[in-house]
């Protein structure tokens, strides 16, 4: 499995980049996973976004899709898409150290 | 073919039925979520879907649409496709995939780019103003394949 070094410490993740085990993220690897993702700084609009996907991934096993997001994070589709354009589930998702969201909507 | 991936894609919405329109929009909505670019082009009957006054009843076929394992004699019943439509729309629900007017509002809010086709506009008498908001602009063949230019096209 590939692994990855954020912050000094070696986690495991995915071929594209999603950690396969959350329990190895700490909130203090988000600003450089972020930069990976050409996303810097992180706002605090950005972190209720990932606390949002850490809770619900805690939660459901799973990470909120955008439209889960949108209605239920606080932060509507247009602005989650400002904050990662490049696809706002799955780069948050990556960011927080969860998996890929699996919903098709 | 190359493992490249896909960064732009335009959809072409030709169906008015409730089974025409939702893959196509779940494919936009879809690829905006993966970061990919995403037009949707209306041509025909797939104007409807984003018709100010028709995108609210949209009808599953119940003739002619042998997957629905319906008869088609009972499929032509007055009624029927009402009553289908219902028990698909509320299936949708529970699924909590948006109704069609709230899901092309959502694809719009993602930056996907709405377009209608200005040959069937004119064929069915219609203009901007019976399109919602978020329709950018009523446009012909030719400047569909600018907009497409680079990327995939998808017909539905």
């Amino acid at each position: 499995m590939p692994t990855k070094t954020v912050t000094g410490v070696e986690v495991d993740v995915t071929d594209d980049g999603f950690f396969t085990n959350p329990d190895q993220w700490t909130e203090a690897m988000a600003p450089e996973l972020a930069a990976d993702e050409g996303i810097e700084p992180l706002t605090d609009q950005h972190w209720q976004v990932l606390r949002f996907m850490r809770s619900e991934y805690a939660e459901k096993g799973t990470g909120p899709t955008v439209r889960v997001l949108g209605k239920t994070s606080g932060v509507t589709v247009k602005e989650l898409y400002q904050l990662f354009p490049k696809g706002p589930a799955k780069i948050a998702a990556r960011i927080a150290g969860i998996p890929k969201p699996r919903g098709c909507i | 073919m190359s493992d490249e991936p896909i960064e732009k894609v335009s959809i072409i919405v030709s169906k008015g039925s409730l089974d025409g329109i939702y893959p196509a929009l779940i494919m936009a909505n879809g690829a905006r979520a993966e970061g990919i670019e995403a037009n949707l082009f209306f041509t025909f009957f797939g104007l409807d879907a984003i018709h100010k006054k028709r995108h609210e009843h949209i009808k599953v076929a119940t003739v002619g649409n042998p997957g629905l394992h319906v008869a088609t004699w009972l499929g032509g019943l007055p009624g029927m496709s009402a009553v289908m439509t219902h028990v698909m729309e509320k299936q949708i629900a529970e699924l909590d995939i948006p109704s069609i007017p709230e899901f092309v509002e959502m694809i719009a809010d993602t930056g996907a780019g709405m377009y209608a086709c200005k040959a069937s506009v004119d064929l069915f008498k219609m203009d901007k103003d019976d399109f919602i908001d978020q329709v950018e602009d009523i446009i012909t063949v030719g400047e569909f394949y600018e907009k497409a230019a680079g990327g995939q096209i998808i017909f539905t």
